[in-house]
């Protein structure tokens, strides 16, 4: 009995650090994914993303701080950790004088106990190019072969990194079906994501990392309902009818009002009450609770445009 | 998983790849025969002076030649591409992270690349017996297969150890031609150095494709009455071989360099 199937942990990460050089990449993160989670990293480039997944995958050696994945500590390049992870980078090769059957073969046969052949290629909807040679795929079959090959030792957990990037919208909509198969399949999911939509339809948790710092972390629904904030936003009517009634929260963006609110309610009674009576059509009005990208956008937003350099220290 | 069957299955699996890919296949496998046939069109008849043994006749001299020239081919040159390639897109990071040991990956590319290379020196004296006339010596045969071993062994170690120098696929091509180009011209394998300044025989003699193309041309010179061990030079190409394994240690990667 492993510890980590008592506690039910795949990832705790505590303190952790990495610098290159002088420069500190990640500097002092927590991170906690239980199993059968799946979680999602967030962040601009360059805040640690990468460097934080390479050291969990074992790809990276860490400056200082506690690392443990389904109770391995991944430096140490164990045999039975490797056993037991999928990873799907992002760009890297395949060889390319192989066919589809015959890479997920190669890589099926360094596993213990992999998955059958034609169920992974079923998985990724490969099926009509397992005999096709990996250099004849389109990307975004070599990016499916990718994570076929994740998938080829029926991994415990498996590493995501931008999975869906470059896919067009019903590519992207399939790959998701196909995370959440998995993870109803009983696999822990550690994704990184530039698509924040992504990581609100298949996230259970979210951190969101911003120069080499933890600044969010939490189910998407709580961290969208954190801020509790709403935007109210239409065409901007012009100097002809008499000023709206909020105007001093209100801000022009191209061409449109936008309002940011925590109180959507009085605020469109009065806004609309307003058009009544002057007759003011509000023309392409939207309500919208924020998003993922609002929360994300905020908090992501580097404090030396917002707060002047010295935010930085 | 039995790690040795890993092994084995890797080489099976290089070997198809290789097979398929038409440039590898082309400038490892089909240029040294062009330049045998070339070679032996051009100068066949002619009697070389290989000083140590005497006069041998154009195509004697050029069979072991060609024969350095394959082993090279297949191990240096071949490894340090298709390593550096494999690095850079990331196929060798990917490799890293799964439970395959790092030695039988290399296993499969050091023996397959050995594999290919024995092929060759076969084709080589075949087409030299059946078509030039070469005599294939039977007394020096044993020395012919060690010397063709530690230069099999000690060309792959070095083109393992290229690609720690190689600073990326593009700069591939350039770097593995560049350093080996230059000395097959003189080292005794395109052109005989019988007429060559001592500067460029001594400068040439520092390096271990000279020492291989004279080894094997010892074992496979029919006017040999001994064994046919160059002693000398086989250390030399071994002393080769272990820097380049040293070498290898400290700077090869995994990891794609951009």
């Amino acid at each position: 009995m492993t510890t980590e199937t008592a506690t039910a942990t795949a990832i705790s990460v505590t303190n952790l650090r990495k610098s290159y050089g002088d420069l500190e990449a990640v500097r002092g993160i927590d991170l906690h994914v239980s199993q059968g989670e799946v979680f999602a990293l967030l962040g601009p480039n360059g805040a640690g993303k990468t460097t934080t997944l390479e050291i969990l995958e074992g790809h990276r050696e860490r400056t200082a701080g506690e690392v443990s994945v389904l109770g391995h500590d991944p430096q140490r390049n164990e045999r039975d950790f490797k056993d037991r992870i999928g990873i799907v980078l992002q760009d890297t090769g395949v060889e390319r004088y192989l066919t589809v059957e015959e890479v997920i073969e190669l890589f099926r046969g360094y596993y213990p106990h992999p998955l059958p052949r034609d169920q992974i290629i079923e998985m990724v909807g490969l099926e009509e190019k397992r005999t096709s040679l990996v250099r004849r795929l389109s990307s975004g079959q070599q990016r499916r072969l990718d994570v076929a090959i994740g998938l080829a030792g029926d991994p415990d957990l498996l590493f995501l990194d931008e999975p869906t990037t470059g896919f067009d919208p019903a590519a992207r909509r399939n790959a998701w079906e196909m995370i959440k198969g998995l993870n109803a399949a009983g696999k822990t999911v550690f994704l990184t994501t530039h698509y924040m939509e992504e990581a609100q339809y298949l996230a259970d948790r979210v951190a969101i990392i911003a120069r080499g710092e933890i600044v969010a972390e939490g189910a998407p629904i709580d961290l969208i309902g954190r801020e509790a904030i709403t935007t109210i936003s239409f065409e901007d009517p012009g100097d002809g009818p008499p000023p709206y009634p909020v105007s001093e929260f209100a801000t022009l963006i191209d061409g449109r009002i936008v309002i940011e609110t925590s109180g959507p309610t009085a605020l469109l009674y009065a806004l609309t009450s307003w058009a009544t009576e002057h007759s003011v059509e509000l023309e392409g009005l939207t309500v919208a609770p924020w998003t993922l990208e609002d929360v994300y956008l905020k908090l992501t937003a580097d404090p030396e445009l917002e707060e002047g350099p010295e935010a930085e220290q | 998983m039995n790690d040795v069957r890993l092994a084995l299955r890797q080489v099976v699996y290089e070997n198809r790849t290789f097979w398929r890919n038409p440039p590898a296949v082309f400038f490892t496998v089909a240029l040294p025969l062009m330049f045998l046939v070339i070679f032996n069109l051009l100068f066949g008849d002619d009697l070389i002076d290989r000083g140590f043994v005497g006069e041998v006749s154009g195509s004697t001299f050029y069979v072991p030649g060609i024969a350095a020239l394959a082993v090279i081919s297949a191990c240096y040159t071949n490894i340090a591409m298709m390593v550096s390639i494999a690095r850079d897109n990331g196929l060798l990071k990917r490799t890293r992270g799964t439970p395959l040991p790092s030695w039988a990956f290399l296993f499969g590319k050091i023996v397959h690349a050995t594999l290919v290379a024995v092929l060759l020196v076969a084709i080589v004296v075949a087409v030299g017996a059946i078509f030039y006339d070469v005599d294939v010596p039977t007394n020096t045969m044993p020395a012919f297969i060690v010397t063709l071993v530690i230069g099999a062994a000690s060309f792959c170690a070095l083109g393992l150890a290229m690609t720690g120098l190689i600073s990326n696929a593009d700069a591939a091509p350039a770097v593995v031609n560049g350093s080996i180009l230059p000395l097959l011209f003189i080292s005794d394998i395109f052109i005989p150095l019988q007429d060559a300044p001592d500067w460029l025989q001594t400068f040439g003699a520092i390096f271990p494709v000279k020492h291989f193309s004279e080894a094997l041309g010892t074992a496979f010179n029919p006017f040999e009455t001994g064994a046919g061990f160059e002693w000398g030079a086989l250390a030399v190409i071994a002393a080769w071989g272990v820097l380049g394994v040293l070498v290898s240690l400290r700077y090869f990667s995994w990891e794609p360099r951009k």
